[in-house]
């Protein structure tokens, strides 16, 4: 449960940067490879929103795919999970993308 | 019937202009013609002297889109990378030990503290969600212990470690051992400002943890397999268990020891000191400067 930690976090820098307008939207990447599901993000989302401008909120979240380099042969791959080997066999492979735990962006009225 | 609004189409309607006293003509519509059939239509005269009801507006509120791109976790990193920074400064090794509960990091915490007490001196920080139990094994030592009880949380964060440190004062060129809360999951996502992770895991959990939790033991630089005492009574493959830390973590470091038995346990020795930023003098006396090399 630490989607509970990360959505207090993400309920933090919302409404500071919203500085008091009123939070319609919010928008997260969160990276396939990142250990946070965005269900438990929704979940816990409504229940830390409350009494702040966060409050009533729509939460969107782009769920970003894993990519990697494999660093043999320098194959591009799709990574849908930590661990793995390339279609070269090697296993030395350089994260590029999957592991983003951003706010993107958000729309205040 | 109307076909716009659904009224008679025989209806009648009457409008009085009100801009004099008296009515000045009264204009009669009948609906459909919609010609004014009074022959004595006065053109109404506009007069200042009447305020025209204006309705109030409501403003039209379009959402304003606003970009932020701050990661979630920007606040942790920060107070982790001033953690880091303070530890450099005083040459403190601060590692973060983290597994699951019951394999073995208090035991071999205290038989760490035990053995090299006389030649480093230690700090320990100790996680849990209740209970000083372990903060009083750790004491039992002689070593300076502070307990964080997380409550409902289930990892240490990097404010909690910053408390935690401001009261315990570890003195310069040390080493200060953070006892994560017993878990595999969450303490992987957040940074304290250690040196490095390291995780342990007992052969009595299951050779396929690695895979099982991935983010850990990717997160960790070392990867210590505890309790291999106990190999002969359980089935665990220490090969593929390596193999499968490898698959998931391919530069990191795995060592074998039983820190009850004390199998390995110099090997351990031999990693941490090597870590210490401060002096090699303080390397136990068996451990050439050679070995270290």
């Amino acid at each position: 449960m630490h989607e509970l930690s990360i959505t207090r976090n993400i309920v933090a820098i919302v409404s500071e940067a919203a500085a008091g307008r009123r939070v319609s939207c919010v928008r997260l990447q969160i990276g396939k490879l990142s250990a946070v599901m965005p269900d438990a993000v929704r979940f816990c989302f409504d229940v830390c929103a409350q009494g702040t401008v966060l409050e009533g909120a729509r939460l969107e979240i782009d769920a970003i795919d894993g990519r990697g380099l494999c660093n043999e042969c320098g194959t591009e791959l799709a990574l849908t999970q930590l661990a793995g080997h390339c279609i070269c066999g090697s296993r030395d492979i350089r994260h590029l993308a999957g592991a983003e735990l951003n706010v993107k962006e958000m729309e205040v009225c | 019937m109307c076909t716009h609004c659904g009224c008679s189409a025989t209806a009648r309607s009457t409008l009085t202009d009100v801009s004099d006293s008296a009515a000045a003509g009264v204009y009669e519509w009948v609906a459909p013609q919609r010609r004014l059939l009074a022959s004595n239509v006065v053109p109404a005269q506009p007069s200042a002297t009447v305020p025209i009801q204006q309705p109030v507006l409501a403003p039209i509120s379009t959402p304003i889109l606003a970009p932020i791109l701050a990661p979630i976790l920007a606040k942790n990193d920060a107070l982790a990378t001033a953690n880091r920074r303070w530890f450099q400064s005083q040459q403190i090794l601060a590692l973060n030990l983290v597994s699951s509960p019951g394999s073995g990091k208090t035991t071999l915490l205290v038989r760490t503290l035990t053995d090299l007490q006389d030649r480093v001196r230690f700090s320990v920080i100790e996680g849990d969600q209740e209970t000083t139990n372990d903060a009083r094994r750790i004491r039992a030592t002689g070593c300076p212990v502070v307990q964080i009880n997380t409550g409902t949380g289930c990892h240490l964060e990097a404010d909690m470690l910053a408390r935690g440190i401001e009261q315990l004062q570890p003195p310069a060129r040390s080493i200060v051992m953070i006892e994560n809360v017993g878990n595999l999951v969450c303490p992987a996502l957040f940074d304290l400002g250690e040196h490095c992770k390291v995780a342990i895991l007992s052969v009595t959990e299951g050779d396929d943890k690695p895979l099982k939790y991935p983010h850990m033991f990717r997160a960790a630089e070392l990867v210590i397999l505890n309790k291999i005492d106990l190999l002969p009574y359980v089935t665990f493959d220490v090969a593929r268990c390596i193999d499968y830390v490898h698959e998931v973590n391919p530069e990191a470091v795995v060592l074998e020891l039983s820190a009850t038995r004390g199998q390995g346990m110099d090997l351990w020795y031999e990693w941490l000191l090597r870590q210490v930023p401060f002096s090699k003098a303080t390397l136990p006396a068996h451990m050439t400067q050679e070995q270290l090399a």
